[in-house]
């Protein structure tokens, strides 16, 4: 009901947002109660709290090229605590793909790149072939030596596959997620 | 009863250890398990970071699956994994139109009745707690254990319902009925950095640098956890966070399965804890469990 007479309102992002995931940033009082508890407030360049009013004040390019969604760690810390019932977190991921749909690149350009890799993982093998996930993400982000000295001590650990397992492949059911995904994106299309 | 297993991406690979530690507690508690065919990822924060509709399409294949095999509750040991299931029902439960939606991705039946819990729930139970006293061949005393449960396996609260979300006990009630003694803490939901690891290395220092601190401040000796990203996140980063700030905290990171292995008797080896980086061997030693 809240979100229905709110919705004529709201102008471009927040109407976007609410379209997109049902969260209506309107509810916001600014309490800071989600700012408080983010644990990677202190790397954002707008604390959640700061953004959610800047999406509600309509200042939509200054929302997509922030660094606070993409620094997002899902923690659900304010989505848990916000005294309005407003679920933060959903907010924020829906301003992350508003972003992707339109276009706009990336202000965390690597964090992006590691979503589309393992999305890319799911979609070519059904799960997540971790060592294929690294080597492809040094070769999008070009930071091909990162952690290579932990990496290794992980293979040696027997913690990273040298290969996904036939297994894996076969019994993956990856056919179908193929077929999930086609269907996705044209009901995403249909939404554009 | 036999339950659905849904082991993630996760206990297939990084945390192997966790599979084979619960699938071990699983047999010495008579818990019949029966693995999920066929299953995929459910998608974690990269689906949900990216489409709305594939976050809940992929975590949706897996209740229906656990429904085409004819089985009320599905296990799901990774926190991730268990937030995202529980997530979709919510969703499905409180968005109107979802279901259809889903279904016609899927291309399934969903029927959305399934059960999901995480192992905490169900040992915590009655039966499977008296089930765990009778089974403890060798306390773990001299364990001081930090329980640690990270972000999702209670958060948010209306979708999780699943113990005090602030401040949870249900691991702490199990490990101390081990023997070992747990310890009252303020990190207990502290995020980890989760996914972060890969791209964000140092921000997830800094975060892991909060919870071992919080944790030598009151004596442990060691961390017990309950999902795959915690795990990998304070034991294989934890060596590069004493080198950043030139600190040293030493402390082994158990599963909570690989502790109620250790007081059923299973050996180090069969529990994988020779896969830690961080050594466990040496405070094993020393309180005279290994």
């Amino acid at each position: 009901m809240r979100e229905q007479a709110l919705a004529p309102q709201v102008p471009g992002l927040a109407k976007e947002v609410l379209g997109e995931c049902g969260e209506n940033v309107n509810l916001c009082f600014q309490c800071q109660k989600c700012a408080s508890g983010c644990p990677m407030a202190f790397a954002m360049d707008f604390t959640p709290s700061q953004l959610m009013h800047a999406i509600r004040l309509g200042l939509d390019e200054m929302v997509m090229s922030s660094k606070t969604t993409w620094l997002c760690s899902s923690c659900q810390t304010c989505t848990t605590r916000c005294p309005q019932g407003l679920d933060i977190a959903k907010a924020l991921d829906a301003v992350k793909i508003i972003t992707q749909r339109k276009g706009i690149k990336a202000s965390e350009p690597d964090i992006s790149a590691f979503y589309k890799t393992m999305m890319g993982s799911i979609f070519g093998c059904g799960r997540v072939y971790e060592l294929g996930l690294i080597a492809m993400l040094k070769l999008r982000t070009g930071h091909l030596f990162k952690d290579i000295g932990l990496g290794i001590k992980m293979f040696g650990k027997g913690k990273l596959k040298l290969f996904p397992s036939i297994h894996f492949l076969i019994f993956s059911g990856v056919s179908e997620i193929r077929k999930m995904r086609k269907r996705v994106e044209k009901l995403e299309g249909q939404r554009k | 009863m036999k339950y659905a297993y849904y082991p993630g991406c996760s206990l297939h690979s990084t945390a192997s250890e966790y599979n084979i530690s619960f699938c071990s507690v699983c047999r010495t508690l008579h818990v019949a398990i029966e693995e999920i065919p066929k299953w995929a990822c459910c998608g974690s924060t990269p689906a949900h970071s990216t489409s709305h509709i594939m976050s809940l399409a992929l975590p949706g294949r897996v209740i229906s699956q656990a429904e085409e095999a004819k089985l009320q509750k599905i296990l799901v040991p990774c926190a991730s994994c268990f937030q995202r299931l529980k997530t979709t029902q919510y969703e499905i439960r409180s968005n109107f139109g979802l279901h259809e939606t889903l279904e016609q991705v899927l291309d399934r039946k969903l029927e959305n009745k399934v059960e999901v819990i995480h192992p905490l729930e169900l040992f915590i139970g009655e039966e499977l707690s008296n089930r765990i006293a009778d089974a403890v061949r060798k306390r773990l005393e001299g364990l001081k254990v930090c329980c640690y449960y990270g972000c999702l396996l209670t958060r948010p609260p209306k979708v999780m319902n699943f113990d005090e979300c602030e401040y949870p006990m249900s691991m702490d009630t199990i490990v101390s009925g081990l023997g070992a003694e747990t310890l009252d803490w303020n990190a207990k939901t502290f995020c980890c950095g989760a996914s972060l690891s890969l791209t964000k290395s140092e921000h997830v220092c800094k975060l892991i640098r909060d919870i071992f601190q919080e944790a030598k401040a009151v004596g442990a000796n060691a961390i017990a956890v309950a999902c795959p990203l915690c795990h990998s996140n304070l034991d294989t980063r934890q060596q590069e966070t004493e080198t950043i700030y030139n600190e040293k905290y030493g402390l082994p990171i158990f599963y909570f399965t690989q502790l109620m292995g250790l007081a059923f008797g299973e050996s180090f080896e069969a529990l994988g804890l020779k896969k830690h980086l961080v050594d466990p061997r040496p405070l094993l030693n020393k309180v005279g469990i290994v």
